[in-house]
């Protein structure tokens, strides 16, 4: 029995390793991907003020702020058992447009891009974004400066693009002034050129390239998680679909989310893993699997029946003609998450022609009392949910958080080893399979931030934790 | 040619984030800079590209570590920075205080661990998770209580034109150092020193007419909302130099760290209030709203249960 052990996976938000068991004959036994992601947020938000936690809570990823903000405002407005003004619902989705361009612009090309552009098995010294840099100049300054027009607008709008605290409870701090929007649209117009670029872009020059490998990479079936508003594409609002991989489908609000997931544990990861509870019960096998299904820009493309922009909707309808619904190959994330980025840019060109944006009632009191909240949106990585519950004076006694990569925690572990069995053959391999492997987790664009990596298991270790003055402060046993 | 690698402990990714948000002179920076070890960006593995090495992270002149110290790898990574990089540098307020990740100092890890794996509600109650995975540590600590620091750069996240200033200043072989002046030392808010009557909860909005200056803006305190301005490091507006909390209309929660090196914000904070004619003891979760982002250094300890 060999091991091969991956560590740490590159290119990812946050922390994990990846355990690929050899047999005698040089073939993939068993795989997995083990996450030391224990944040603990639902521990030590008990006891906090509950209007405090849209500002604590996004701390859990400063890549994906604001579906933690958003989330956990909207928990908020429940327990407190306010409906926001319209303004403020709309300068929340405008901001997360914002950021949603960033961070599928920051994944698209600069996390997994390289392995497109460089090629899989390119050098992993040049397979990089700095490679790209290198070798496409002109279309990584373009990328960076989207990316950074994202972030700018979340910042105009909120004062702050990572971590912001502008969303509240009963609504949003502060309006936006016309000044403001005149900018915001100039910026959202850029948006939507490159968007519309990469689109195009991706159709010709990345995908039909790997078009094969997309075909055969790595194939699961699972079901599908994502929301709807009146069946169609929203990101901040609306009720959850869950479909199976058959494409039946049911609709619920995403406060009844209970009856629908429960979380499974594993010895062998801190990540736990939803599942579908009608399913009866929860495996990974690859020929059988029971319960599992997926969230983040494929899952949504599957779920929804259109998308309420022009330019996505024509693209929805193109994918659907070459890959049917639902799609289930694992690389067409990335196909997916670039229609994603068109609507996230329409849809915030259309919320600034609003004339109701500059509305300046855009927040409501609110009064503590004890009462629980559920607050569901759809961040850049998947289903996020917050729920809340509070005492009478509102200060936090419960929180349960299911996190956009815990959903897609058992399919990123069924791709993994997968990939592993496809690639790895009679005890060959090298850097570059090794990162088709990677790419299968790459594609779920997880984010394990607050996790980290554990040491070779097979050593056993005894780690002191020392100071600058060489005192040992604490030690740890492994 | 100056050789960078950079490690995020127990991080969010924000402080990462924040090197991307330079922008512009970011991609001035990049022919200067080369980066050996960033496994944000670059793939390379602890363990050579197939596993087959022993554990090692490239030298460099200057490393860059965020996040907080967690659990045994954390520590063991950090450790290896400091003998790889010539220059250490702590990014961001988990790196330097603990950041909110510490807030977990007010619970034993045995406490924590009972509430993700038997209490939540989703959860099929199971045993803590333990094979192949590294242990946690009994609490969270910073970088600098594990290892030497050179230059520590505060912020949940930090500043862009911080860490492009501390680079450049690196770059140039010149020192760098952090002002010691307070958030409201540059919130442009109007005080009057008058007397508060009473401490509310930010449940309201604070009194503002849109588009007015700020100047014409009543300080927040003064308003009657707990903001931490008094006792929080100034920096975060960057170079327009409004706080960045103060832009949006909220009050300042400390994300800055303390105002120097070793004080301490409760302290100041019980002082600032008092000044003003307030009782702290109004305020409800007293203890986490003071240290929200520096508990560690025996600042947040677990407290019986009640
Ligand atoms: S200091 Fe803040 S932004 Fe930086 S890693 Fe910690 S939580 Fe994230
Ligand atoms: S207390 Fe807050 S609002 Fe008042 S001056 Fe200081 S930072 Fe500004
Ligand atoms: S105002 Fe205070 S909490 Fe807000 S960013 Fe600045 S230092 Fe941090």
């Amino acid at each position: 029995m060999k091991q091969i052990i991956l560590q740490p996976v590159t290119r990812i938000e946050g922390h994990a390793k990846v355990t690929i068991q050899l047999d005698d004959q040089g073939n993939v036994a068993d795989t997995r991907v083990n996450v030391v992601e224990l944040r603990g947020f639902e521990k030590f938000c008990v006891g906090r003020p509950v209007e405090e936690l849209p500002r604590i809570v996004p701390r859990i990823c400063g890549v994906c702020p604001w579906a933690h903000h958003l989330a956990s405002s909207k928990a908020c407005d429940a327990v407190f058992g306010v409906e926001i003004p319209p303004v403020a619902k709309k300068l929340r989705e405008l901001a997360y447009m914002g950021h949603f361009i960033h961070s599928h612009v920051l994944h698209f090309f600069v996390l997994s891009g390289p392995d497109f552009v460089m090629g899989p098995g390119a050098d992993y010294t040049v397979r990089n974004v700095i490679g790209i840099a290198q070798k496409v100049p002109d279309i990584a300054r373009q990328v960076l400066r989207t990316r950074f027009l994202g972030q700018m607008m979340t910042q105009i709008l909120g004062g702050k693009a990572i971590h912001p605290d502008v969303s509240v409870p009963g609504g949003w701090s502060k309006p936006v002034t016309k000044e403001e929007v005149v900018k915001l649209k100039e910026m959202a117009k850029e948006c939507l050129d490159f968007a519309t670029f990469a689109m195009n872009f991706a159709k010709k020059d990345i995908f039909p390239q790997y078009l094969e490998v997309v075909k055969s990479y790595a194939p699961i079936s699972t079901g599908f998680l994502g929301m709807v508003q009146d069946g169609a594409l929203n990101l901040y609002d609306g009720n959850l679909r869950m479909m199976t991989a058959d494409g039946k489908y049911e609709d619920f609000p995403g406060e009844r989310y209970m009856d629908h997931i429960a979380e499974h544990v594993e010895p062998w990861t801190y990540l736990k893993f939803p599942y579908l509870k009608k399913a009866g019960g929860f495996s990974m096998a690859l020929d059988k699997p029971v319960g599992i299904y997926r969230t983040n820009s494929l899952a949504r493309i599957n779920v929804v029946d259109r998308i309420p922009t022009p330019q996505a909707q024509a693209e929805l309808e193109e994918f659907r003609k070459n890959f049917g619904r639902p799609a289930q190959l694992t690389l067409l994330y990335h196909w997916a998450r670039l229609i994603e980025l068109l609507y996230a840019a329409e849809r915030a060109v259309e919320l600034l022609a609003d004339p109701g944006i500059t509305d300046p009632n855009t927040r409501k009191a609110v009064t503590p009392r004890a009462a629980r909240g559920v607050g569901v949106v759809e961040a850049p990585r998947g289903t996020l949910i917050h729920d809340y519950e509070t005492d009478e004076k509102g200060l936090v006694k419960d929180v349960n958080i299911i996190v956009g990569t815990t959903h897609n925690n058992a399919a990123i572990n069924m791709s993994v080893k997968k990939a592993a069995q496809d690639v790895i053959k009679n005890g060959k391999y090298d850097q570059g399979l090794l990162n088709l492997v990677e790419m299968a987790i790459r594609a779920y664009d997880p984010c394990l931030s607050c996790a980290t990596h554990e040491l070779d298991g097979r050593i056993p270790v005894r780690v002191n934790i020392v100071n600058h003055a060489g005192e040992i402060v604490a030690n740890l046993v492994d | 040619m100056v050789r960078v690698a950079s490690e995020w402990l127990a991080t969010c990714g924000g402080c990462e984030i924040t090197i991307l948000d330079i922008g512009e002179p970011l991609l001035d920076l990049l022919p200067k800079l080369q980066f050996v070890h960033m496994p944000v960006i670059m793939d390379h593995k602890y363990y050579g590209q197939t596993g087959e090495m022993e554990f090692n992270i490239p030298e460099a002149d200057v490393g860059l570590i965020s996040g907080s110290i967690r659990n045994e790898e954390n520590a063991k990574v950090a450790q290896e920075m400091r003998k790889k990089c010539k220059t250490l540098v702590a990014v961001g307020s988990c790196a330097n205080f603990g950041g909110i990740p510490a807030l977990a100092n007010m619970f034993t890890l045995q406490d924590m661990l009972d509430t993700v794996y038997r209490k939540t509600r989703t959860t099929v109650p199971a045993d803590n998770p333990s094979m192949d995975i590294t242990p946690l540590g009994d609490r969270v600590y910073s970088v600098s209580e594990v290892v030497k620091v050179d230059l520590g750069l505060p912020g949940c996240p930090t500043t862009p034109e911080l860490i492009a200033q501390a680079i450049v200043a690196l770059l140039e072989g010149k020192p760098f150092s952090l002002v010691e002046r307070s958030v409201c030392d540059d919130c442009p808010t109007r005080r009057e020193k008058k007397a508060v009557s009473s401490l509310k909860r930010p449940l309201d909005r604070v009194e503002f007419a849109p588009g007015q200056k700020y100047e014409d803006v009543r300080c927040f305190m003064e308003q009657g909302y707990l903001c931490l301005g008094p006792a929080t490091r100034t920096g975060c507006g960057g170079t327009d130099k409004v706080p960045r909390c103060i832009r949006a209309y909220t009050s300042c929660r400390g994300c800055f760290g303390p105002i120097r090196a070793g004080a301490n914000p409760m302290v100041d904070m019980m002082g600032a209030l008092s000044s003003v004619g307030l009782d702290p003891r109004q305020i409800e979760d007293r203890m986490a709203t003071f240290n929200r982002f520096v508990g560690v250094v025996g600042r947040l300890r677990p407290v019986a249960v009640r």
